[in-house]
């Protein structure tokens, strides 16, 4: 069963922010490092990637068939996804316990699998 | 160069889709199957998943001192991401270029941080 | 009937889920068999063997549903020669289907939903009364949380090791809510056929037998054994609530209260001290009180006090107020509920605390104030009766 983990927060910024709050992001980074590299060893994680800050992406969106590009994300909400992880567990137990040593806040997404289409 | 690709659909859209039959969902996805097919065969896509809906989604968040786990998605927002494709590419008009052919709704694109 | 739904859903339910590791699947067709029983019963009288009825008609539904569908043959083949549900220890199938329904990544109320569906045989119009929604609003919630237990795997099982606890308190939660919601609304909701507050201590009772030994199970069918009690005297015969301190107390069940403490003295054994047992303390601290005069405060304060160092709640912070009150005079007690304001603003039974003692100081208008601040905030109509009778006295 394949979940994507979203991953709340980004470390864009992170530079700029007072003493103190600075180093508890840093460390929740280290952690998030620490993180992947268990379950990457563990074979639970299929894929992963963290993405730069929302400040760097770019939105391709069409409009009465005319294709427009913008900068920013196109969702517009105060939370950022600041990477996600695929991974192949049991279960929503299984993906819950990986979610809760994340140093952040997590999303779970089942995915729809492909897979059998083709036997439908 | 890794790009991130995200899927942007309304929660309507995502509800229609699940309540299609195999065969209409099918018919649905052959636009997408194709432009995944065709960038899959060509090496600029390296990883992608259809996420389910809202509705099937939990989030795990802090919450005095303790992880809770809540129902439902943490991002506030009409839109929600239906998936997402991971590309390999030279550079970013080249993935800008692959987003342009996307045949659905709106389409970010995420320069990733490489480890 | 409703005696019956509550043995047999359960049973059935669980052991379908087990055959045919399909919740959704499992939960609809005994629910069919009980939507079925509910047309076929009061015509026919209910059959020698009402489990068994139910059993074959949901079966039936089942292999009908599954016949449609050629990717079930395999599981088609289990159901047709298994016993259903004596062919396992049911009890394991009830506790199961349990800890499924009350899992935490579902929304609490559609928790409460599925486990009175589910376990207790509720029908959606039913639930959908108790809760005061629309039938198809409760329906759409209760496919909502089904689709959501197949389709992210939700798993069918009883959690183990460091997660027993969290996932315990949970299931306790979705019991006392659905609790408290049977016992506040009982003078308003009089007509309904299925009693809400009486089929969460079934459950509970039903969850002690089946996962013995744990402290807070037992804490909380105390608390409610202890509070249903009292049912009799909290009603007058217009409906209206009478508070604890004008209760007629010959109409107390003592068997019932004596059954209560009993169970308390079983957790209290157990060395797990929790919050339900503290407040089902509580709840036996005034039911052994044979006048409101005689009602041992000092021993109440304590208990809140107990309950306090447990974790940190405004609401039981405004419970020890009350109880102060009645200790050291009003005028201590209105200063701790004004400390509260700021974080229980919006509750109701701040304000109508704050009505009783500023009455008790003498400052009449304004309790009428707090007292109308209250009823703008309250919902349940047998809490706003009584402030109205206030205010109106």
């Amino acid at each position: 069963m394949k979940y994507v983990l979203l991953f709340g927060g980004t470390m864009e910024g992170a530079d700029q922010l007072p003493e103190g709050h600075r180093e508890v992001a840093m460390a929740d980074y280290e952690k998030s490092g620490q993180w992947f590299a268990k379950y990457t060893k563990a074979g639970k994680i299929v894929s992963g990637e963290e993405l730069r800050g929302p400040s760097t992406a770019t939105t391709v969106s069409r409009k009465n068939g005319k294709v427009s590009v913008t900068d920013g994300p196109f969702i517009e909400s105060k939370e950022v996804i600041g990477g996600f992880a695929v991974i192949d567990v049991a279960d929503l137990d299984e993906a819950i316990a990986m979610a809760r040593e994340w140093p952040g806040t997590v999303e779970i997404r089942p995915t729809i699998d492909h897979s059998e289409d083709a036997g439908r | 160069m890794k790009f991130v690709l995200l899927f942007v659909g309304t929660p309507e859209d995502q509800d229609r889709f699940e309540r299609m039959t195999p065969d209409e969902r099918k018919a649905a996805m052959a636009g997408a199957g194709g432009w995944f097919h065709e960038y899959t065969q060509s090496g600029k896509i390296v990883g992608g998943e259809q996420l389910q809906g809202p509705k099937t989604v939990s989030t795990v968040r802090a919450e005095n001192g303790q992880r809770i786990i809540t129902d439902g998605p943490f991002i506030e927002s009409k839109e929600v991401i239906g998936g997402f494709a991971i590309l390999d590419v030279k550079d970013r008009d080249e993935a800008e270029e692959i987003a342009k052919k996307w045949p659905a709704g709106p389409v970010e694109i995420w320069p990733t941080v490489e480890n | 009937m409703a005696a019956v739904f509550r043995e047999e859903a359960g049973r059935l339910t669980g052991a379908l889920v087990r055959v045919l590791g399909n919740f959704d699947l499992a939960e609809e067709v005994v629910q069919d068999s009980l939507v079925a029983a509910l047309v076929k019963w009061p015509e026919q009288g209910i059959p020698d063997n009402p489990g068994a009825w139910l059993m074959t008609t949901a079966r039936r539904r089942a292999i009908d549903l599954l016949r449609r569908d050629r990717r079930y043959s395999e599981k088609l083949a289990l159901l047709e020669r298994s016993q259903l549900p004596g062919d396992a220890p049911e009890a394991d199938d009830r506790l199961r289907l349990i800890f499924t329904c009350c899992h935490p990544a579902l929304a609490q109320e559609a928790q409460v939903a599925l486990t009175l569906r589910a376990v207790a045989g509720f029908t959606t119009p039913e639930i959908a009364a108790a809760f005061l929604v629309s039938e198809a609003t409760m329906a759409q919630r209760i496919v909502r949380a089904k689709r959501k237990i197949v389709v992210a795997h939700i798993p069918y099982r009883v959690p183990q090791g460091e997660d027993v606890a969290e996932r315990l308190d949970a299931v306790l939660a979705v019991l006392y809510l659905m609790f408290n919601e049977g016992y506040l609304s009982r003078g308003a909701s009089a007509g309904m056929r299925r009693d809400l507050a009486e089929d969460a201590l079934w459950l509970g009772r039903l969850l002690d037998r089946l996962m013995p030994g744990q402290p807070e199970v037992l804490g909380l069918v105390a608390l409610m054994q202890l509070n249903l009690a009292r049912s009799a005297a909290r009603f007058n015969e217009a409906g209206e609530i009478v508070l604890l301190a004008d209760q007629d107390r010959s109409l107390w069940d003592r068997d019932s209260i004596k059954e209560g403490t009993r169970v308390l003295e079983r957790a209290a054994v157990l060395h797990g001290p929790g919050p339900y047992q503290l407040q089902a303390a509580i709840a036996a601290v005034h039911a052994e009180a044979r006048t409101w005069g005689d009602t041992d405060w000092s021993q109440i304060v304590l208990l809140y006090d107990a309950l306090l160092r447990l974790g940190e709640s405004p609401v039981v912070r405004l419970n020890r107020a009350v109880a102060l009150s009645h200790l050291a005079g009003p005028e201590a007690a209105l200063g701790e509920v004004n400390d509260l304001a700021m974080t229980l603003g919006e509750y109701h039974l701040l304000h109508s605390t704050r009505a009783e003692l500023l009455d008790q100081l003498g400052e009449k208008e304004q309790a009428r104030q707090a007292r109308l601040r209250a009823l703008e905030l309250c919902q349940n109509p047998a809490e706003r009766a009584l402030l109205e009778r206030r205010l109106g006295g």
